[in-house]
């Protein structure tokens, strides 16, 4: 291809390719601080390919490739092509990633213990998490928590945090605003901008947290918490979670575990701050 | 050399890849994986002494392949579940039967849908059974599902409710329309138990022979270097298990019409993968060179390359599967349905 770049991720490297210059100059500003795949090797490769061509100049359209694919995936727009690259690079890691146990869930980390949060897209997860980076907890990742199959620990996968409609104006308030990627307009999951991790978080991506606490946060609604019972919450991760079914025994023996040993709970918040507010008043109720 | 040839060369023999840089094992690993032989070239590494981010990918793809293999063998002993009623047989084909029956292609072998073979007589009896248990029709069209029925060597497919396992029952081992028209009832005569588990399989001579048809005589070489492995394993394990192997194999093979689609499939595996072969198997086509380009024809990125090859096998697997008189309106039909929003 004729523009590429490698990245390493936390546990993963990938190699990203694309027919396009605009996509790859995009990943190596913003992935500018995140080392390379260490002596080039990648576990997985992302492809950004024009179907024929002459789409690569006339009506350029983004199809998404790689080691994994999905079969109908559609195509984007070339000015969404940043966005297309982050889409590659979750795909391999939830149909390719068999080293952890993913959730899809964001965390963070203080005093070397994680906070999770999970739920739909929309929940707010992400904007909780990128807020929470800016308030001294370090980032561990956005798009997916990384549960170690033997040590149970999280592992830190701070890709670019992906903040989507009201949540962009949230974090614009209080991130440094160098740390942004180009605002993306009428994407398919609307507007995107994509926030750097703080310098703190990309510097100790290989450092591990122990897992402490598992929220469901819900954004929107009028403020509630509830305890999740067990059995519900082990319904609802094997749910969240990618390659909980291609593991077998072992992702099962660690979703067990996980969920026998941290508290989880629905959280209902009604706007960004009362929402933080309330996740540091259940952390330290839960964990101290 | 390029990725794809690098792939083959270590399939062939895995201490080459000893001297590769991390750069040129990402590419070798997009083109296996492109190739749906990630998990073989894992099982062949995995006692080379790799850099640790390489030989822990490698081990991600053994035990995800390991995991896969147990459901692909558990389906199968569903289906025998499903059809011991009826007292038919349940002869695997293709990648359960290797893992099943533990032959050499099986370490890392990936397996899609269930392929078995049962009597033409019984696939009513064979469907209703399936549908009582559990397994539904994939979502198709009436013109798909009149064209499974009357021209294709298999029932549409179907695919389990809760497993999400997708079978297909073939009752001979070519489309109808194809020309060879191989002795589905002499393989179902001659194929023999797998342990003592109730399962079967086809003879070793068959079971090269389907490979073969599948490989050259059916389809557009796509998955054609998976494939071949197989048919290098297969040939290997059973050359060297029995002297008359081969002189077996030519007799079956013409019975089956599958003479030349045999002896090209034999060459294609010697070219590749050095599988040692009697003299008088080695007289060679000119046209393999073809063949091993359409098989080779992929970039350090996975992508597919030599668009004009690929285009060529693409038509000949329609030419080979009907004749043109059948194929234009079996072509013009699924266009027009294209056209009217269809699936196609």
């Amino acid at each position: 291809m004729r523009h590429g770049l490698t990245l390493k991720i936390g546990p993963a490297a990938f190699r990203v390719g694309s027919d396009w210059r605009a996509p790859i100059a995009d990943l190596r500003t913003l992935y500018a601080d995140y080392p390379p795949a260490p002596d080039g090797f990648a576990d997985f490769t992302v492809r950004l390919e024009a179907k024929r061509p002459w789409r690569r100049f006339v009506r350029p359209s983004v199809h998404l490739g790689g080691d994994y694919m999905l079969p109908d995936a559609l195509p984007l727009s070339l000015a969404h092509g940043l966005l297309a690259a982050e889409m590659g690079m979750n795909l391999q890691m939830a149909l390719g990633w068999r080293r952890h146990l993913l959730i899809h869930a964001s965390a963070v980390e203080k005093d070397g213990r994680a906070l999770i949060l999970t739920g739909e897209s929309g929940s707010g997860k992400s904007t909780l998490a990128a807020m929470l980076g800016e308030r001294g907890w370090r980032l561990l990742g956005d798009e997916f928590t990384l549960l170690d199959l033997d040590s149970d620990s999280v592992r830190g996968f701070p890709r670019l945090v992906s903040l989507k409609n009201a949540g962009i104006a949230a974090v614009e308030a209080v991130a440094d605003a160098a740390r942004f990627g180009p605002r993306l307009e009428a994407t398919p999951k609307g507007a995107i901008r994509h926030l750097v991790p703080r310098a703190d978080a990309i510097a100790r991506m290989d450092e591990p947290a122990a897992p402490a606490l598992l929220l469901y946060p819900r954004y929107g609604f009028d403020a509630a918490t509830r305890r999740l019972a067990k059995s519900e919450n082990f319904m609802r991760l094997t749910q969240a979670s990618t390659n909980y079914v291609a593991l077998g025994e072992r992702g099962f023996g660690t979703l067990s575990r996980f969920v026998e040993s941290v508290p989880a709970l629905a959280l209902d918040y009604s706007d960004g701050e009362a929402g933080i507010a309330e996740v540091e008043r259940l952390w330290t109720e839960h964990v101290g | 050399m390029s990725a794809v040839r690098d792939l083959v060369a270590v399939l062939r023999d895995p201490a080459v890849a000893l001297a590769f840089d991390g750069a040129r094992w990402t590419r070798l690993l997009s083109v296996a994986r492109a190739e749906v032989l990630d998990g073989t070239l894992a099982h062949r590494c995995a006692d080379l002494a790799l850099p640790a981010p390489i030989a822990a990918m490698l081990a991600d793809i053994r035990s995800a392949s390991e995991t896969a293999t147990r459901r692909a063998v558990w389906e199968a002993e569903m289906a025998r579940r499903a059809l011991a009623p009826l007292g038919v047989a349940v002869i695997l084909l293709k990648g359960t039967t290797y893992a099943a029956a533990g032959l050499d292609p099986a370490p890392g072998r990936q397996i899609g849908d269930l392929d078995i073979l049962v009597p033409r007589d019984r696939i009513d009896a064979v469907e209703a059974a399936l549908l009582g248990n559990g397994w539904e029709w994939v979502k198709q069209d009436d013109y798909d599902d009149a064209y499974y029925r009357r021209w294709m060597h298999e029932l549409p497919p179907l695919v389990h409710s809760e497993r999400d396992r997708m079978i297909d029952v073939h009752h001979t081992i070519l489309p109808l329309t194809a020309r060879p028209t191989p002795d589905a009832a002499a393989m179902i005569a001659d194929a023999v138990p797998i342990g003592d588990g109730g399962l079967m399989m086809l003879s070793r001579e068959d079971m090269i022979c389907h490979a073969a048809a599948h490989l050259i005589a059916d389809g557009d070489l796509a998955g054609g270097l998976r494939n071949l492995w197989d048919i290098d394993r297969l040939l290997r394990q059973f050359a060297s298990d029995a002297p008359d192997f081969w002189d077996r194999l030519a007799t079956r093979a013409d019975r089956h019409d599958l003479g030349p689609a045999v002896a090209r499939a034999v060459r294609l595996a010697h070219r590749l993968y050095a599988t040692p072969l009697p003299n008088d198997w080695h007289k060679g086509a000119r046209s393999d060179a073809v063949f091993v380009r359409r098989l080779l024809a992929r970039n350090g990125w996975g992508q597919e390359t030599h668009g004009v090859n690929r285009f060529a096998f693409y038509v000949r697997s329609h030419l080979l599967r009907m004749p043109l008189r059948q194929l234009l309106p079996h072509l013009a039909t699924k266009w027009r349905k294209r056209g009217l929003g269809g699936t196609g």
